[in-house]
């Protein structure tokens, strides 16, 4: 198992669109660093870890966006001052003029008279929703290949890898195009577009941390022991490799999130633009750039901040969960 | 070394076959099944059959597969719904000027990303670093689109510095001999055509290369500042070597390593991925027709263009991945 | 009057042009062919269009985008007026209607040379109706011949009844056009670009019939992509496909007045606000469907903004469900019912609408045609915003509370419907208060959402019309006439109203124009009772030039003649 890349690509970001390059090697990598021994010097691995990211700014900062994000997302109807389809300005809507802010709507309306922080909170939902989702979709049908790959290796190893490899070698974003064209225009096939993209990822991830955990002392002494095969790879390879696949996780929450405002705006994202989604908002929002530029950069900083909110969380993960750092 | 490129070139088969089967189930699960998908909703019931046959929808699945590989190795793959034309027509017609962009936007970020990168491990816990490391946090969560409207907006509309859209002015009469317009103004000596044509690729190129940058300064960061802690540099240190030969020989040298990988897989994929920047700077590329073909159904050219693609960032990877190979002979005995 | 008016316009020209100049003396980039012209004529143009055109050969034309190329190249036997929908002669210098209405006698304008230098004459004339009537195989796709299909029928091969039967050459200025029957339709659809007269040496020379391919994409031949051959003001350049680009030059032997401009650049540029962008940029001089929001922002910043008369209709269509396999597409009976139907018109609130969506100038519609055309009334019946009528009349039908499936188009902006989301967003709510439910459906325009209307698969949808021609049948006709099978378009769900088809017969071959108009009155009067759809609105199409570009007359039919245009500075 050494990789072609032996120097430190650990510290590349997930990043938004499209598969990363390097990625290969970037994720066996960041599994060898962050699949560790059962124990370790004495100190739990987990408790150390959660030590120093409660030390570390970034990770605060980073915990706290995602933290309000969620808040935000699942007390959305309660926060929501308005309801978000209802036209409540329309009368005063022109071709050349939106109102702004005012006693009620404090972020104006959009051009069809709906309260724009109204629509804003209730679009945090999808964005979550998509997020988790497509993140727990890939994460699932990921592990399960990365774990039929690295707990039964030989043949098994070499097929899937090989289907794995060929997801990898279309890039991202043409990937999430071709599976949201065949399941046609709504939420769910964004989702399912969003999760296929990480699906190899995890696959991959995973595989490799237990395949540095199948080899280790302790693994093998278990086999020697006469534990069955199936009793060491979930009750000890596996519990010992998902960290990598926790940081990649969180980070792939903040690709999703960013991906699915993509496809919205390449038109591909729910046919019903009723339903607020920043995605939409954002491309909505295009065709009355002169009239109001604010409602583009509203659903855009929201982007942003959840986005920044998972990746600043993520990074400060990996760090803390990488031993080259625990100095 | 003549042996590792074969076995690299071995792995390519099982991936492109692969691929080939991948998109021959798309097109067949699309709704309403490849010809109608081939010719759009609208087409006469004859016009399906008659394309049914073609594809030999009546012979079992491994000939038709077999036909649509005869097809690919042909390079014939299928007429373009929207503009009667072969799909490999399109694709050659806007490649090049996918290049020319994907050129433009790593130039801009290795330039800037490389010597960043670099002063901010040598200042690291400085503000520079935790600037750039925060900058290029952002980058990554910037959407793309977003920041090539930003780009647009402030430069072309408001300051109206550089062209906002298109790959060359309209009014330019320029000769198209290679299709890659700057080199075409440079090689028929249309000056001004080489010109604007550059200037068009300046918005999107930096909208586009603002994620490699992003990526290039935190390897090349990270990358030094491990070498930096290499027993090699400490001796070097040392023995007194002047800073100077040591950041040449030393730091560098190794650094660049997986700087250079990075370079060449960001290459593969802006190649291949551009469709979210050329559609804001309505550049007429490669990535903005995959756009239009979304919008209009034209599922012979997505079928076909990310079948290439797909064949070009492989491509691509492997050869970043052989020339690797050169430069790193650890990686040969695998 | 006329003069002092002249002169100021010219003062104010200099001065704009003048001011244009110095603030872009910088970016300003000659071409680089450079025009030998330097008077206040010549120069380029470029024009931004929204999309490409399909073809060039007219006879296989039918949108938008294709139609203002070809309306600058090729000329048909009548034509409208400047500015307005009246039709005009063109290369027919006049023509005399037999007293049955069965044959059209034109006599030809003298002196007319092709592109290719060959004569027109009614030899041509015959030449090019017979190619139309003899298309065979993929050109009688109904996609690649659409206009003759819809205003002629059928083919010589006789599978399709045909309106027209013959035409012969009595001199060589002198056309004879036989018909099977009176159609209000002839000769008012001549003036489409699809009837524009084809060199016939051209059109042999460069294989203009052989299509190739399937009917959905056909390959087009080379008289249709790169030797296009009209009459026409300007003549074919060069079409960059790949970069979506036409350029067509002044052609110096026109008949007429010259074109002023040395040549015309058309600059495909499908997003809107990239359009209004370009031109602001200096590197486009004008263009087409103006988003409204950007009307009075472009007029700020010196912009010539067109605003054409309204000549559209647009309206939410209605399926009454009366076909094989309504139920089975889950139409809602109910719609059968016409207290329903006058539940949805009175909860429209069409001013909101108006006022907030479509740009200045756009009004609430009464009917399905705009006032210009012959055989509008104002007296129909009318339904102003009224949900608690609405509310009432659901209530007698026992239609509370039922569900609407509402189709609306996305990606998609047309002359009538700037931004249907939008649309139907409104829409919606105003039929939510008054307690329908609205499921809603939003397909890609081309082909998914035509096709789901065309196929009664919409229980209500958006939908409109420009009008080709100034003729009510082209309006209403179009929509609410008998099609196959004696039954309405599936459109509106194939509802048979045997008098209202029989006064469509009556209208549309009565021969007597003042007659005529009488009963399309009354027809508008008829179908505004039985409410087979609800006319929304007719807006106002822009088009937008920049300050030194002088001549531009908007056309309500969409169909601009670049010819008297010039630009300066």
């Amino acid at each position: 198992m050494v990789q072609p890349v032996s120097i430190d690509l650990g510290k590349e970001p997930g990043r938004g669109l499209g598969p990363d390059l390097g990625k290969k090697a970037r994720l066996d990598r960041l599994a060898e660093l962050t699949a560790t021994g059962p124990d370790e010097g004495g100190v739990s691995l987990t408790r150390d870890a959660f030590r120093r990211l409660r030390r570390n700014p970034v990770a605060l900062i980073g915990a706290f966006l995602v933290l309000l994000f969620i808040l935000v997302a699942a007390f959305a109807p309660l926060l929501a001052p308005k309801n978000p389809r209802t036209l409540f300005l329309l009368s005063e809507v022109r071709p050349n003029f939106i109102p702004g802010s005012r006693a009620g709507f404090p972020l104006g309306v959009d051009r069809l008279g709906r309260d724009e922080l109204s629509r804003l909170i209730l679009g945090s939902q999808q964005s979550l929703l998509i997020g988790v989702v497509a993140t727990v979709l890939g994460l699932v049908i990921g592990m399960s290949l990365g774990i039929l790959a690295g707990g039964l290796g030989g043949k098994v190893d070499t097929v899937v890898m090989r289907f794995v490899d060929i997801m990898l070698s279309i890039p991202g974003l043409l990937m999430a195009i071709t599976v949201a064209l065949l399941l046609g225009f709504n939420q769910f096939s964004i989702m399912v577009a969003i999760a296929v993209t990480q699906i190899p990822i995890f696959a991959r991830l995973l595989r490799g941390s237990m395949l540095a955990q199948r080899n280790s002392d302790y693994a093998v002494a278990s086999r020697c022991l006469g534990v069955p095969q199936r009793k060491i790879i979930f009750g000890h390879i596996l519990p010992n490799s998902v960290s990598p696949v926790i940081v990649q996780a969180t980070l792939s929450l903040a690709t999703a999130i960013i991906e699915a405002a993509a496809l919205s705006f390449l038109g591909l994202g729910n046919a019903d633009r009723g339903i607020p989604e920043w995605g939409s908002m954002l491309a909505d929002a295009q065709d009355v750039l002169t009239v109001r530029p604010e409602l583009a950069f509203y659903p855009c900083i929201c982007i942003i901040i959840a986005a920044l909110g998972f990746t600043l969380l993520g990074e400060s993960l990996r760090e803390a969960l990488d031993p080259k750092f625990r100095r | 070394m003549a042996r590792f490129i074969v076995r690299r070139l071995l792995q390519l088969i099982p991936i492109l076959f692969g691929l080939s089967v991948l998109l021959f189930v798309w097109l067949r699960s699309l709704p309403g099944g490849p010809g109608r998908a081939l010719l759009g909703e609208r087409a006469t019931p004859e016009a399906v059959a008659q394309i049914n046959k073609v594809l030999g929808l009546d012979q079992p699945l491994y000939v038709q597969y077999g036909r649509f590989l005869g097809r690919i190795v042909r390079l014939d793959l299928g007429t373009s719904t929207q503009t009667g034309r072969p799909v490999t027509t399109e694709f050659f017609a806007r490649f090049p000027g996918t290049i020319e962009l994907t050129i433009v936007a790593m130039i801009f970020a290795i330039a800037i990303g490389i010597p960043l990168g670099y002063l901010a491990a040598r200042r690291h816990g400085g503000l520079l670093d935790s600037t750039s490391v925060v900058a290029s946090l952002l980058g990554v969560t910037i959407p793309v689109f977003f920041l090539a409207y930003l780009l647009r907006f402030l430069f072309a509309v408001q300051l109206g510095w550089l062209p906002g859209s298109g790959r060359q002015d309209p009014r330019i009469n320029a000769t198209h001999p290679t299709g890659f317009f700057v080199l075409d103004g440079l090689l028929t000596r249309e000056w001004d055509a080489a010109l604007d044509g550059f200037l068009h690729l300046v918005l999107p190129g930096i909208a586009l290369g603002t994620i490699p940058l992003a990526i290039i300064v935190r390897i090349t960061r990270a990358s030094v500042l491990d070498v930096v802690n290499e027993d090699y540099v400490r001796t070097a240190e040392s023995k007194g070597l002047a800073t100077s030969t040591i950041r040449r020989r030393h730091i560098l040298r190794n650094a660049m390593l997986p700087v250079a990988t990075t370079i060449g897989l960001q290459t593969g994929l802006l190649l291949s991925g551009a469709v979210l920047t050329e559609t804001v700077f309505a550049f007429g590329g490669v990535g903005s027709f995959i756009r239009d073909s979304i919008q209009q159904r034209d599922y012979a050219v997505l079928q076909g263009f990310i079948l290439i693609l797909a064949v070009v960032y492989v491509l691509v990877n492997l050869v970043v991945d052989i020339s690797y190979g050169l430069i790193d002979p650890r990686v040969r005995v695998r | 009057m006329q003069r002092p008016n002249k002169r100021l316009a010219m003062i104010a020209a200099t001065v704009i042009a003048t001011m244009a100049a110095s603030a872009c003396a910088s970016s300003d980039r000659s071409p680089s062919t450079g025009g030998g012209d330097t008077t206040a004529s010549g120069g380029t143009m470029v024009f931004g269009a929204a999309g490409d055109p399909k073809v060039l050969d007219p006879a296989f034309a039918s949108d938008g985008e294709t139609f203002r190329v070809l309306r600058q190249m090729y000329e048909g036997l009548l034509t409208n007026a400047e500015g307005s929908s009246e039709l005009v002669p063109a290369l027919a210098e006049s023509y005399q209607a037999s007293d049955d209405g069965l044959t059209y006698t034109f006599s030809l304008r003298k002196g007319v040379k092709f592109h290719d230098g060959t004569d027109f004459n009614a030899a041509a004339v015959c030449y090019n109706f017979d190619r139309w009537y003899n298309f065979t195989g993929l050109t009688q796709s109904p996609s690649v011949s659409a206009y003759w299909q819809d205003v002629f029928g059928g083919f010589s091969d006789g599978a399709t009844p045909s309106l027209y039967k013959s035409c012969s050459a009595t001199d060589d200025s002198t056309a004879v056009i036989a018909l099977t029957r009176v159609s209000s339709r002839f000769p008012a659809a001549l003036s489409l670009p699809s009837f524009s007269m084809s060199s016939p040496d051209a059109l042999k020379k460069y294989d203009a019939d052989n299509l190739t391919g399937s009917g959905d994409a056909p390959s087009y031949p080379p008289y249709a992509l790169e030797h296009p051959t009209g009459t026409g003001p300007f003549e074919f350049g060069s079409w960059d496909r790949s970069n979506g680009k036409i350029t067509i030059k002044r052609f110096d032997g026109y008949w007429g007045d010259k074109a002023k401009l040395d040549q015309l650049i058309f600059s495909t540029i499908p997003d809107g606000n990239t359009r209004k962008q370009e031109l602001e940029a200096g590197s486009i001089d004008g263009y087409d469907l103006v988003a409204p929001g950007d009307i009075s922002d472009l007029g700020t910043k010196g912009f010539n903004v067109l605003t054409r008369d309204a000549f559209n209709i647009l309206y939410l269509g209605i399926n009454q469900g009366n076909f094989d396999g309504a139920a089975a597409a889950g139409i809602n009976p109910k719609l059968a019912d016409i207290r329903v139907r006058q539940a949805i018109a009175y909860a429209i609130d069409k001013d909101t609408m108006v006022k907030s969506q479509l740009p200045d100038g756009a009004e609430a519609a009464l009917e399905f045609m705009p006032s210009t055309v012959d055989g509008w009334t104002d007296q129909v019946t009318k339904y102003d915003y009224n949900p608690d009528k609405a509310r009432q009349l659901l209530k007698d039908a026992g239609a509370q509370g039922t569900t609407l499936r509402f189709y609306y188009p996305t990606d998609v902006s047309r002359p009538y419907m700037p931004d249907p989301g939008a649309i139907f967003e409104v829409l919606s709510q105003n039929l939510q208060d008054v307690g329908f439910k609205i499921k809603p459906v939003a397909l890609t325009w081309s082909p998914d959402y035509l096709d789901a209307v065309q196929n009664g698969q919409a229980d209500i949808h958006l939908l409109g019309w420009t009008g080709d021609y100034n003729d009510a049948y082209n309006f209403i006709g179009t929509f609410f006439d008998a099609k196959a099978g004696g039954k309405s378009k599936l459109d509106f769900g194939g509802y048979v109203n045997k008098d209202l088809f029989a006064a469509f017969a009556k209208a549309d071959s009565d021969p007597d124009p003042a007659s005529r108009t009488q009963e399309y009155q009354d027809l508008n009067k008829m179908i505004m009772d039985y409410l087979p759809a609800v006319p929304l609105s007719h807006s106002p199409p822009a088009l937008v030039v920049a300050g030194n570009v002088k001549g531009l007359v908007p056309s309500p039919l969409t169909s601009e003649n670049f010819a008297p245009v010039t630009i300066s500075g």
